[in-house]
């Protein structure tokens, strides 16, 4: 059984009368020791899915799933004190501005020391010896003085490794990245990167990493689910569905990698956006878009069909490479 | 922090002659002079009051009086009233604790009542709740201070007798002015001999609920409304979800992680409210018989007491200049960024 299973996972926003579905019948799972990417455009309903299943949507979105568990236990069910036991503890998370997710107001060691005092109940050298330990296992240099800092004094990519530290205080079995390095200079993102996959190796931690750049899912991931418009459009394991993307908008996707476009060719986009809670299409989402789209497309919604190396959702997946008409 | 010191410091030299020149010729710009208004209907003697004119220096030109005040103020004296022959000073120490027991007691319960329903509209944002104590307090702060006191007195005092009409003591009881502080007096006063004075300090108590809900009533409107605002600000900010991934308790997360960021616009809006509670508190004593500086101010202002005027309301102005300073200072050490920089 997989350590997190998402089966038809729904998330909407708004009135019940008129929703805006930001996550629509996503199917997800992650095993022990697995990185799995999650990329796809702003608004594609990435960070959303993973505030779902934190329950940090605070009630503001209605949630419907088929299944939503973490390790045997069912997050629809449990109480928020039963869920508030997991998060932070078994699942953990980083966001995409470390600038902005430390309180400015506590110092360093205290918003570490936290994490352990609720979840693991240390206390007194125990706890600051452990909040030591977590600061050098993040590889902060001078971690002892780093301990009384305030967040202000800290860079960007010291915050991001603080934020790290505070994730793997309890060891968490997963930990979810929400776009890590996306604030971050390039020689820092390359750092953090290395961080997290290092850990992940050492801790066998599964690690869920949502990001927009494909060349560091490319890189890391085991598995990837690319994410349009709040629906998973095709997943599968990542070698392959680099090499032979099968949904349409995969293969956009990777063709407008600037790398691809070989020559003085124009860089190749996709026109047009992702669309947003007026002007759903009735058929499959990406039809307006979709260089492919057929009658059936515009009329139906396709469902997500497995083949041999993953999943697709299209009526019509690229299964031999053919030209845009 | 040493040169925003100084700094804050240095502005407070020219706000200090402001005063003292708004002051000293607000109080001559009112028909009248103090031996006219001494002497009432009765008719005087024109040369008896210029005799009196001059004798209190009142017949020299404008610039020269002022001057002499101000030289005065230099040497640090603040002169004597012309109706008691007491110094303004000591008359002020005397009467200032009962002002600052009022607005004391305005401000704690201003600040916590307005601190806990700021909090409880954020949380519930849009529910009954917040939209009760935003109407409330936007009612609250547009209320005139003389009208509500006079409701209040009607309806608690008057119609259903539960607490006094004016004054700080009941006559009966025998309490000697120790602090100042009527609360503190009426203990010790109630321990010493609980025979003859038994409940002389609920008796007080109940003085003071009464003018201590008037004067506190815009504070807390301003206190509730900002402490709303603030914390919906800081709910919505990146740490704040950071805290509730870490697993916190939503009263952690409320109160150590949110209050405390959104705590420091409120403290400066409750550092802004000593001014609002002096000027309250002028009316409310007025109302409410409460033997403070402000119904002295307003003695002192019926008979054109000029010395008493002058530097009364300096001293009360140079008071809150002080308490919004301590204010800036306090904000540092609320906030972290501030405290450390150079």
């Amino acid at each position: 059984m997989s350590l997190l299973q998402i089966k038809n996972l729904s998330v909407e926003f708004g009135s019940e009368k008129n929703p805006f579905r930001a996550v629509e019948g996503l199917d997800l799972s992650v095993d022990q020791g697995e990185i799995v990417g999650i990329v796809g455009e702003s608004g594609s309903g990435k960070s959303v899915t993973m505030m779902a299943m934190m329950g940090l949507l605070e009630g503001q979105g209605r949630i419907v799933a088929d299944e939503l568990s973490f390790d045997g236990k069912n997050l629809l069910t449990i109480s928020a004190r039963e869920r508030r036991k997991i998060v932070g503890k078994d699942i953990a998370m980083i966001f995409q501005d470390p600038m902005t997710s430390l309180n400015p107001s506590y110092t360093v060691g205290y918003q570490i020391m936290e994490v352990l005092k609720v979840h693991q109940g240390l206390r007194g050298a125990e706890l600051k010896a452990r909040a030591l330990e977590l600061m050098e296992l993040v590889e902060i240099p001078a971690a002892k003085t780093r301990l009384e800092a305030y967040p202000h004094q800290l860079s960007g990519g010291m915050s991001q490794r603080v934020m790290i530290a505070v994730a793997l205080a309890c060891n968490p079995k997963l930990l979810i990245a929400d776009e890590p390095t996306t604030a971050l200079d390039v020689t820092i993102q390359a750092q953090i990167m290395d961080l997290l996959v290092n850990l992940q190796k050492e801790r066998n931690m599964a690690l869920l990493m949502i990001t927009h750049d494909l060349a560091v899912i490319a890189e890391v991931a085991h598995r990837v689910a690319v994410m349009y418009a709040g629906q998973v459009a095709e997943e599968g394991r990542v070698p392959q569905l680099f090499r032979h993307p099968v949904h349409p908008y995969t293969n956009a996707l990777l063709s407008s990698i600037p790398e691809h476009s070989k020559g003085a060719r124009r860089l190749v986009t996709l026109p047009g956006i992702v669309p947003g809670q007026y002007d759903r299409p009735s058929g499959c989402l990406l039809s307006p878009r979709c260089p492919y789209v057929q009658e059936r497309c515009r009329a139906e919604r396709p469902g997500i069909t497995a083949h041999e190396h993953g999943a697709v959702r299209c009526f019509y997946p690229l299964f031999e490479k053919k030209e845009a008409p | 922090m040493f040169f925003f010191i100084l700094r804050r410091l240095g502005v407070l030299i020219p706000t200090f002659f402001g005063i003292t020149l708004i002051t000293f010729s607000l109080i001559r710009m009112i028909p009248g002079d103090p031996i006219e208004v001494m002497m009432g209907e009765r008719s005087l003697d024109p040369a008896l009051h210029a005799a009196a004119m001059k004798r209190l220096g009142l017949d020299q030109p404008l610039y020269i009086q002022y001057f002499d005040y101000i030289g005065n103020l230099f040497q640090g004296n603040l002169g004597a009233s012309l109706k008691t022959q007491q110094s303004v000073w000591s008359e002020f120490t005397t009467l200032f604790p009962a002002t600052l027991e009022l607005a004391l007691c305005a401000l704690v319960f201003a600040t916590v009542c307005g601190l806990l329903a700021g909090v409880v509209a954020a949380i519930k944002r849009g529910s009954i709740f917040d939209h009760g104590v935003m109407g409330i307090s936007l009612t609250g702060f547009s209320m005139p201070i003389f009208w509500w006191g006079l409701i209040l007195i009607m309806l608690f005092s008057v119609q259903l007798g539960w607490t006094p009409v004016s004054g700080r003591l009941d006559l009966a009881f025998d309490v000697q002015p120790q602090t100042g502080f009527m609360l503190i007096d009426a203990w010790r006063a109630e321990m010493a001999d609980p025979e003859f004075n038994a409940g002389a300090f609920k008796d007080a108590v109940m003085h003071l609920i009464l003018p201590a809900i008037v004067l506190g009533t815009i504070p807390l409107a301003v206190i509730a409304r900002m402490t709303r605002s603030s914390m919906l600000e800081v709910l919505r900010e990146d740490y704040v979800r950071t805290a509730r991934a870490k697993g916190l308790s939503p009263a952690r997360v409320i109160f150590i992680h949110t209050l405390r960021n959104a705590l420091i616009p409120v403290l400066t809006v409750i550092g802004l409210q000593v001014g609002t509670l002096m000027g309250g508190a002028v009316l409310t004593e007025t109302i409410f018989s409460w033997p403070g500086i402000g119904k002295w101010l307003i003695d002192a202002i019926g008979r054109r007491d000029y010395p008493v005027v002058q530097n009364g309301i300096l001293i009360v102005a140079t008071l809150v200049i002080l308490t919004n300073f301590i204010v800036d200072i306090l904000y540092g050490i609320a906030n972290p960024r501030i405290r450390h920089a150079k």
